[in-house]
């Protein structure tokens, strides 16, 4: 059974109003646990309005939503029990922080869940480690910390709740490259932990590249392609047509391939693409 | 004689009154920019590089060291003025910097300020939507605008003032991919249309591409600086303070490190693969190589 | 969601009301009030409806968008048609129950009264509908300016009004992005008394304050490096200017209370 399933969902926003435009017209989609789905298209492709039905924040227009098989409209409690299970942090979650410390923010999430003080605090504890903060931080206030561990703590009052399912809108936005590998490190490290499935939305195709089981490319309010990753940057006329480019290795690989290099089909991250070149260039690792 | 000459800088934010730390952001730095060039400042948050960007056009003054701009102290604060409309700056947040509810109006706010008579407003305003594609939106409310757009109508509003040099402060750091290549297409047109000078101060290497000199900053200090070639090629130095070299100068690194003799200059993925295809074909037909 | 709500929305356009000079219309607007006021005749509010027909219709703003906008304050209008029902003195008593009578009088106060809150305020948006905030604060400040001899600060509060204007949809929208950040971990506005709805509030009001701070911050820095200094020394890319077309649209609103004072002041 699928962590979280969506069945033919359509959303129209603004409906009934001067501004009303559909979002989503009938998209389907499962994840099961333990996966790594990239969600990618360009702004106004519906891939930010398609993970709030996720979780229940909008109410799709038609179509249903089933997290671990429940219909998450069938009741209040469903409902409730599907914000839970599946986590999402929205795109610059650090301007959601709100309490005096960063440990009560954290624990807000679990509070809201009715959780015992202990279980609360192990909780706490637990996701700021996964997010990569010291204690010392856990007492500071959240306006205190840098833009980087702001950003943590507000993904550690995510994982706190111990989502099956963490979804993160662009969880990348705005940090240095440093910031964003060890941001990632840490989301496979929860992922690895609790066999929890990972849906990043993202609009580096560089990221979506190297980290996702399978990718999900939006367009239109539609799910226009969908597979592993070497299956979607095999269509790199149509994404290219969606305003999507391909990852930077994919596109030198390309122009090898069109200067006469015979490469392989289906190389699209820099180790996959320089290993291939060593072979054919005669190189070797001297580890 | 350079447009801009820093010499020394050194920026200490003060001591917040509710307990916030003295924090010496600028360590001694030094640098130039010639009239008409393109200077990327790199570095990973908090080396320093938005507080530079700051001192070049006079919001911050300096703690020590001198900045000057077009021959003008920038610490004499009877300057201050004057500076800031010879140096736009242009920040990270296109929400946060547009004034006005209606595009046009936000652009004519700079001329406005300066006093310039309503017909000479009128004209700029036009001329400058006009030069980053945004005339046709110019009674639109900017809330409406996509991150991209908006900031388009920031650089407008900034070119409306006439500078002579702008500041880009992570022009791209909130937007999506089409905004990004959109702003940064601007940028390279501004200099190479209408001979702006260009200060872009960004954390993505791949914008850098193009342009005639490369800081690259960490820990208040400039830590490795020369044309893009010079600069992109120190793969170990770069990674050592937190900045990945480009896609393309990472993959002929890796190459040479397992043996392969390839340049480690070829920026752009055109480069790239010729220099690839070209050791290949030297490889493959070793008789050939000699043309 | 919060940003449907199009309360004093500028929807641009290029009619003869859109452009008339934005003194011309708050003038206008008050004169419509006034006018709205002294009529009490049915007739008299027939005239007045006709008044506002023709100046939406000339607007080309649609009526249905107009009447939708009057959601927000519907209660408003209900609760004092309410009162008045209850509470007007009278004769011809409909009904009795309890404290409460229902007169004739009351029944017609009360439609009357309806009408008026409903046109008044339909006449208010029609202003803001039509004139863009910006040059709503322009025409307040040129109002304003006589007032700067006696040190009233009129750059300083149409500058803050501007801004604000510039800045509520950023709000709203944010607002709404924190609410639903919110409630995905589990924050529920919706049940429970008074103070712990009230307490609920605080994570969406903390990172709003908080974000309101920082956005004013760099609003501040971004216009310091456009070279703003106060009022002194600018000049404006559009000044007012009062054409023929408004001082025939003064001439008109006149006309208009004119017209009310003189045919619609009492019952027949």
């Amino acid at each position: 059974m699928p962590a979280v399933q969506a069945e033919n969902i359509s959303y129209v926003y603004s409906a009934g109003t001067p501004f009303e435009r559909p979002a989503l017209r009938g998209v389907s989609f499962a994840c099961e646990k333990g996966e790594y789905v990239g969600i990618i298209g360009h702004t106004g492709s519906g891939k930010s309005t398609f993970v709030q039905q996720l979780n229940g924040l909008l109410t799709p227009s038609e179509g249903r939503v089933l997290v671990g098989g429940v219909d998450i409209r069938s009741s209040k409690a469903a409902l409730r029990e599907a914000r839970f299970r599946v986590g999402l942090v929205f795109q610059f979650p650090e301007y959601q922080l709100f309490e005096e410390t960063v440990y009560r923010d954290i624990s807000f999430g679990p509070r809201n869940m009715g959780l015992p003080a202990d279980e609360i605090d192990e909780r706490v504890r637990e996701a700021a480690v996964f997010a990569g903060l010291s204690e010392a931080e856990l007492g500071k206030s959240p306006f205190e910390l840098s833009g980087g561990q702001k950003r943590r703590a507000a993904i550690a009052g995510v994982i706190a709740m111990r989502p099956e399912v963490l979804i993160l809108d662009e969880p990348t936005a705005g940090l240095d490259p440093a910031g964003r590998d060890s941001l990632l490190a840490n989301i496979d490290g929860y992922r690895d932990r609790q066999g929890a499935a990972v849906i990043i939305v993202t609009h580096s195709m560089e990221e979506a590249a190297r980290r996702a089981d399978r990718l999900v490319v939006f367009m239109d309010g539609l799910v226009a392609l969908e597979g592993t990753p070497s299956e979607v940057f095999r269509h790199a006329a149509a994404l290219r047509e969606m305003g999507l480019a391909l990852p930077a290795a994919a596109q030198i690989a390309g122009k090898l391939k069109a200067r006469g290099v015979p490469l392989p089909d289906g190389l699209y991250t820099s180790a996959a693409l320089r290993d291939a070149l060593v072979g054919l260039l005669g190189g070797s690792y001297a580890s | 004689m350079p447009f801009i000459t820093v010499e020394n800088l050194e920026y200490a934010y003060p001591a917040h009154e509710d307990g916030g730390e003295a924090f010496t952001a600028l360590r001694g730095v030094s640098l130039s920019v010639e009239e008409g060039e393109f200077v990327a400042v790199l570095g990973h948050n908090g080396s320093g590089k938005s507080t530079l960007a700051r001192c070049l056009n006079a919001t911050l003054t300096p703690t020590a060291g001198r900045v000057s701009v077009g021959g003008l102290d920038a610490s004499d604060e009877a300057n201050t003025f004057e500076i800031r409309r010879l140096v736009g700056m242009v920040f990270q947040n296109p929400d946060n910097q547009i004034v006005a509810s209606v595009v046009e109006e936000d652009v004519a706010f700079a001329p406005e300020n300066l006093g310039v008579p309503p017909p000479e407003i009128r004209r700029r305003v036009d001329a400058a939507l006009r030069t980053v594609g945004m005339y046709e939106y110019r009674e639109h409310a900017p809330h409406l605008l996509s991150g991209g757009q908006k900031q388009r109508v920031a650089i407008a509003g900034v070119l409306a003032m006439a500078p002579r040099c702008i500041v880009f402060d992570e022009p791209t750091a909130m937007l999506d991919p089409r905004g990004r290549e959109d702003v940064i297409g601007i940028i390279r047109k501004l200099r190479d249309e209408n001979g702006v000078t260009i200060v872009l101060i960004t954390h993505h290497m791949d914008e850098t591409l193009g342009c005639d000199r490369v800081y690259v900053m960490n820990g208040g200090k400039i830590e490795v600086s020369g044309t893009p070639s010079e600069v992109f090629t120190q793969v170990e130095r770069l990674r050592s303070i937190g900045i990945d070299a480009p896609e393309t100068v990472s993959l002929l690194y890796g190459l040479r490190l397992a043996g392969v003799d390839v340049p480690l200059s070829a920026l752009t993925p055109d480069e790239c693969a010729a220099a690839v295809a070209d050791a290949y074909g030297k490889r493959v037909s070793p008789a050939d190589s000699a043309d | 969601m919060l940003r449907d709500i199009t309360l004093g929305q500028y929807f641009p356009g290029n009619t003869i009301v859109h452009r008339l000079d934005p003194r011309t219309k708050l003038a206008l607007t008050v004169c419509y009030m006034v006018a709205l006021f002294a009529a009490r005749t049915w007739s008299g509010y027939a005239f007045m409806l006709a008044v506002l027909i023709s100046a939406v219709a000339a607007s080309r703003i649609n009526g249905k968008t107009l009447l939708k906008s009057l959601k927000p304050i519907l209660f408003i209008i209900i609760f004092t048609v309410v009162l008045n029902v209850f509470f007007t003195a009278g004769d011809d008593v409909l009904a009795h129950f309890w404290i409460f009578k229902i007169t004739k009088q009351g029944l017609v106060g009360a439609a009357q009264m309806m009408l008026r809150l409903t046109m008044l305020i339909a006449g208010t948006f029609l202003l803001t509908y039509t004139t863009s905030p910006l040059a709503l604060t322009d025409g307040i400040e040129s109002i304003l300016k006589p007032l700067a001899k006696i040190h009233f600060p009129a750059h300083v509060l149409a500058m803050m009004m501007s801004i604000a204007l510039r800045f509520i949809p950023t709000l709203i929208e944010e607002t709404d992005k924190i609410m639903s950040a919110q409630k995905a971990r589990g924050a529920d506005f919706e049940s429970g008394g008074l103070v712990k709805r009230a307490k609920a509030l605080l994570p969406i009001l903390v990172p709003l304050f908080v974000s309101a701070f920082r956005r004013a911050d760099e609003l501040a820095e971004a216009m310091e490096s456009r070279c703003y200094r106060g009022g002194e020394g600018r000049t404006r890319m559009k000044t007012l200017v009062m054409r023929p077309r408004d001082w025939v649209a003064l001439a008109a609103g006149a006309a208009v209370i004119s017209a009310v004072y003189a045919l619609f002041r009492r019952l027949p």
